[in-house]
């Protein structure tokens, strides 16, 4: 397929879950205690939704006069973010558009999803006739689910999937898309081509291996953006949160020598069991 | 420099050492591309933050100064990498008390209320811990003092333990901090990317220096996408060769790079584990005497040679650990267990009991000092931090001790980088090794270098040498000769375990397959742990708490046993007694199976291992691994 591709993938960071996290009531409203202090990661979707966008783009380079592009655009804190890029950076090349925004998932989408549609909208050089807009399908950080969907409206693109596995190019511009559905089986659609919006499940890649030669190439152009990164006025009085919980959580352990597996998961299963 | 063909031998080391190592040598076949930087750096710790942080302030002060133009990129500013093993900046574990001397000459406007678990020191106390179980094992000297503590009763005991009058000038911290490492490190980390000269990055272990005719061309990073042996497997990356005209080690105590550099001397060292436990106190502990800034200092238990420390920071956090040093003979020594019984000594437990065990982790301290310095500097490369020989054993500190020895090879690289001349060894020399020499780093490595000498003699001998160094100020000491660290381990058949013992803790380990170690010490008398989930938890599930132990696919085994031969013959096995992740446990065939998943990346291995194939070398072979403790509040 010749025809390059823009991808914008839109990704926010969450707290590292290998911590400790613990739920508290702060004066804006539900909080995560000491979020600030917890190292963080970018949210678990988008990451996927990341990789499959740097993966497609591989394929798809596009021609040296006309290259597919790849962005990533997110709403976060900037410190924490530039903590992110760490990571993030050594894995794959991209372009970064931060805007720096406060710490915590309880914002309000339609506020989070106005910000971000604008500033996409105004990405110079983006080619909406090459548009796939990524992000996460969900989201770890407390998010409602629906960022990705209400910018996609904001910009005006109808074509959205959500849950999705896997995106196939076909040769003349349109693709194929696999959608999660229910009992563990996938939807196959046909989309004519972009633009569209791909909120995405975990896809089928394995997080990129560092390389530390494009970690250096994309620290040259993230750390002058993410210094002059504007700051997002978030609508904080819209909406108001009553309470927050954490999922039921309970671990067990046990040490056990020479049992068969079978006997391990039949316990396993049982113990699942009791919780339902 | 020019481009050559690599020379993998570390300058110094005995080919027959060399040969004894399964180390395969890197597959000359092996495509490597190369990536040409200015400087390169090994290891994040407070020295490398030093470091960082004094290029840093240096071009933001005048980014126009010519010095810092890049020679590898003409027209951008100095390129300077700096690699992490650890998969975040903030994993690192350490007390910490400091007095931040060289901390505040880098930030003379600093408020510590800007770093999170950060506050300034309020109080200082040193106790003497009695035994309250009559377990642990105490000399006839010892005895016949508690004896007479335990006589005077409440006169000079609360709670067990006696508070020394004062405490000795030299373990004063006046005007200094209790830190977090792990919080103080990433708050650094901030400042560094924040200032936009230099890129540090996480997750990336460095397998080893690269060597070439006589110096250091770089840094080559580890392989990924290999199988446990290291192998080429799916999705293969060679470690890449980050190449650069000056190499900056400030790798630790256990890293990898300063080791291949340390022409051998990794014998005769003396070593300690610490471990610690982050606790949160309950709310009703806001006004107990804890008050935040509060240090603690304790000997004398849960063993004599044991020392403690208790650190408060703010909200109620405390820092809470032990050393368990090399110089502790017994083979059956660990870490876990005695630090679950530390903090369950009467004098501490009625401030702890109610709280909430937050995060756990260890790492090993190297505890000669200035005895086991290495080479500052070399063609091409320079050496700061505690793998230097900073850490100050008298003092108990090596914080501030590593970042100062970063300012002072910052600011030596300033002087070359200003000069334009080359980072060869002369010069290195001259102008870092000078600066050092000259100051107070100096001065007190000078006296601390005989300062635990005693303890190879039994720890009243230790303290009265600690004592007699202090208060001279290092004139006194008393003399010691300090085996490899091999065997610094007695044998099991040697020890005061006796043959019951021995036999009561063999029917424990059937019973219910326990560490060896583990039973060893029920039998000698220590109560089973009363596990309660919260604070008292075992060390499999201490590993999930806190900041889980992490290891990413793809990358070798670290921990690798020379000789099975040597393991099988081995009675003491300390390498899986003092595993502060349990990674090292016992395999049917008798010999000792590693588990990178659950390793934390201490270096214990590197120093417990009982046995020598060479006579000077551990049987275990310690390389640069990636993943372990995820904690950011140690
Ligand atoms: C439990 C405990 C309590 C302590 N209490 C105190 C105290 O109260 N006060 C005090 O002043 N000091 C204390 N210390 C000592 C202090 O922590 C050290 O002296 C100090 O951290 C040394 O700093 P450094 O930068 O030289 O090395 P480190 O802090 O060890 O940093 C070295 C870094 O290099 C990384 N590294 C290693 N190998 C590689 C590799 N191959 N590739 C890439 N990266 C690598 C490591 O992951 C690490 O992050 C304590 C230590 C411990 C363990
Ligand atoms: S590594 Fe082998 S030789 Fe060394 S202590 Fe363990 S079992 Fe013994
Ligand atoms: S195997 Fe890992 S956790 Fe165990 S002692 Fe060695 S470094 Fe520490």
């Amino acid at each position: 397929m010749a025809n390059a591709l823009h991808i914008v993938a839109c990704a926010g960071i969450v707290p590292d879950p290998l911590q400790t996290l613990e739920p508290t009531l702060a004066p804006t409203g539900p909080a995560i205690r000491n979020e600030m202090v917890l190292p963080a990661m970018l949210d678990p979707w988008a990451a996927c939704a990341l990789y499959e966008a740097a993966s497609l783009i591989a394929k798809n380079p596009g021609e040296p006069q006309n290259p597919s592009k790849l962005w990533l655009v997110s709403l976060t804190p900037k410190a924490k973010l530039q903590q992110v890029m760490m990571t993030v950076a050594q894995k794959l090349s991209f372009e970064l558009v931060p805007i720096d925004g406060p710490i915590g998932g309880f914002t309000d989408a339609h506020s989070t999803a106005a910000i971000l549609a604008e500033t996409i909208a105004a990405l110079p050089g983006l080619d909406r006739g090459k548009l796939l807009l990524f992000g996460g399908w969900e989201s770890a950080n407390r998010g409602a689910g629906v960022t990705l969907q209400l910018i996609g409206e904001r910009l005006g693109i109808t074509d959205q999937f959500q849950g999705v596995d896997q995106i196939e190019l076909r040769d003349d511009g349109p693709f194929e898309v696999l959608e999660r559905v229910e009992g563990g089986r996938h939807q196959v659609s046909v989309c004519a081509g972009p633009p569209a919006v791909l909120g995405w499940a975990t896809g089928n890649l394995p997080e990129p291996r560092n390389n530390p030669q494009i970690g250096m190439d994309n620290m040259r152009t993230i750390m002058p953006v993410l210094q002059k990164a504007k700051t997002a006025a978030l609508d904080t009085n819209s909406l108001r949160y009553v309470s927050a919980t954490l999922p039921a959580q309970q671990r067990t352990t046990r040490v056990v020598k020479d049992m068969h597996p079978e006997a391990i998961a039949q316990e396993i299963v049982e113990w699942i069991g009791k919780d339902s | 420099m020019t481009a050559s063909s690599t020379d993998w031998s570390a300058p110094g080391l005995d080919s027959e050492t060399r040969e004894s190592s399964p180390l395969p040598d890197p597959d000359p076949a092996i495509d490597r591309p190369p990536m040409e930087v200015d400087i390169v750096c090994a290891g994040f710790g407070p020295a490398m933050g030093g470091f960082l942080t004094t290029l840093t302030q240096a071009w933001n002060d005048n980014p126009a100064d010519p010095a810092f133009e890049s020679r590898v990129m003409p027209g951008m500013p100095l390129q300077v990498l700096c690699y992490e093993r650890a998969d975040t900046l903030s994993a690192g574990v350490s007390g910490v008390v400091t007095q931040a001397k060289g901390i505040r000459s880098s930030f003379p406007d600093l408020n510590p209320a800007e770093i999170p678990m950060a506050v300034p020191v309020t109080d200082e106390r040193v106790f003497y811990l009695l035994d309250p179980i009559g377990a642990s094992r105490r000399s006839l000297p010892l005895r016949i003092g508690d004896f007479f503590l335990r006589l005077a009763g409440s006169l000079v005991l609360k709670d067990r333990a006696f508070e020394l009058p004062w405490t000795p000038a030299f373990l004063h911290k006046k005007n200094g901090l209790v830190l977090s490492i792990g919080q103080f490190n990433q708050w650094v980390a901030e400042c560094l990317m924040a200032g936009g000269l230099v890129q540090i990055w996480p997750g990336t272990p460095v397998a080893a220096p690269i060597l070439e005719n006589d110096a250091v061309a770089g840094l080559r990073l580890a392989d990924q996408g290999v199988n446990k042996s290291g192998e080429p497997d799916h999705n293969f990356i060679p470690g890449m060769d980050v190449r650069a005209r000056l190499t900056v080690v400030g790798d630790g105590a256990i890293g990898q790079v300063g080791a291949a550099l340390n022409q051998n001397q990794n014998g005769a060292k003396c070593w300690a584990m610490g471990m610690k436990f982050v606790i949160e106190l309950p709310e009703a502990a806001a006004d107990s005497e804890l008050r935040p800034g509060t240090v603690w200092h304790t000997i004398g238990y849960p063993e004599p040679e044991i020392f403690g420390f208790l650190y408060v920071h703010p909200d109620r956090l405390v820092s809470v650990g032990i050393f368990v040093p090399s110089w502790m003979g017994d083979p059956a020594r660990t870490a876990y267990r005695y630090l679950q019984h530390f903090i369950q000594h009467p004098a501490l437990w009625k401030h702890l009991k109610d709280g909430t065990l937050r995060s756990w982790g260890a790492k090993s301290l190297e505890e000669s000092g200035r005895r086991a310095e290495p080479p500052l500097s070399g063609n091409g490369y320079a050496r700061i931090g505690e793998g230097s020989g900073s850490t100050n054993m008298l003092t108990g500190s090596g914080v501030d001790e590593a970042w100062t020895t970063g300012i002072q090879l910052g600011e030596a690289v300033l002087e070359l980088l200003r000069a334009g001349k080359p980072f060869t060894h002369q010069n290195l020399s001259a102008a870092y090794e000078t600066r050092r020499r000259a100051s107070w780093i100096e001065r007190g490595a000078r006296e601390a270098e005989n300062a635990r000498n005693g303890f190879h003699r039994g720890f009243i001998r230790g303290l009265i040498g600690m004592a007699l160094t202090g208060l001279t100020r290092g004139k006194l000491s008393l003399p010691a000769h300090i085996p490899p660290a091999h065997r610094q381990i007695r044998p099991f058949s040697f020890f005061a375990a006796s043959g019951i013992k021995l036999r009561e803790a063999a029917e424990l380990v059937l019973e219910d397959g326990r560490p060896l170690h583990d039973a060893l010490m029920s039998a000698r008398g220590w109560p089973e742990i009363p596990f309660d989930g919260r604070l008292l938890v075992t060390q499999q599930d201490a590993l999930l708490m806190g900041g889980k132990v992490q290891a990413p696919p793809a990358f070798a085994d670290h921990v690798i046993f020379r000789s099975k031969g040597l393991c099988l013959l081995c009675d003491e096995k300390t390498c899986i007694a003092m595993c502060s992740g349990q990674a090292i446990t016992l395999g049917s065939d008798g010999a000792p199976v590693f588990e990178r998943e659950k390793c934390i990346h201490c270096g214990g291995c590197l120093w417990n291992c009982a046995q020598s194939p060479d006579g000077v070398n551990g049987n275990i072979d310690f390389r640069a691994g990636a993943g372990g403790l995820h904690s950011a509040e140690n």
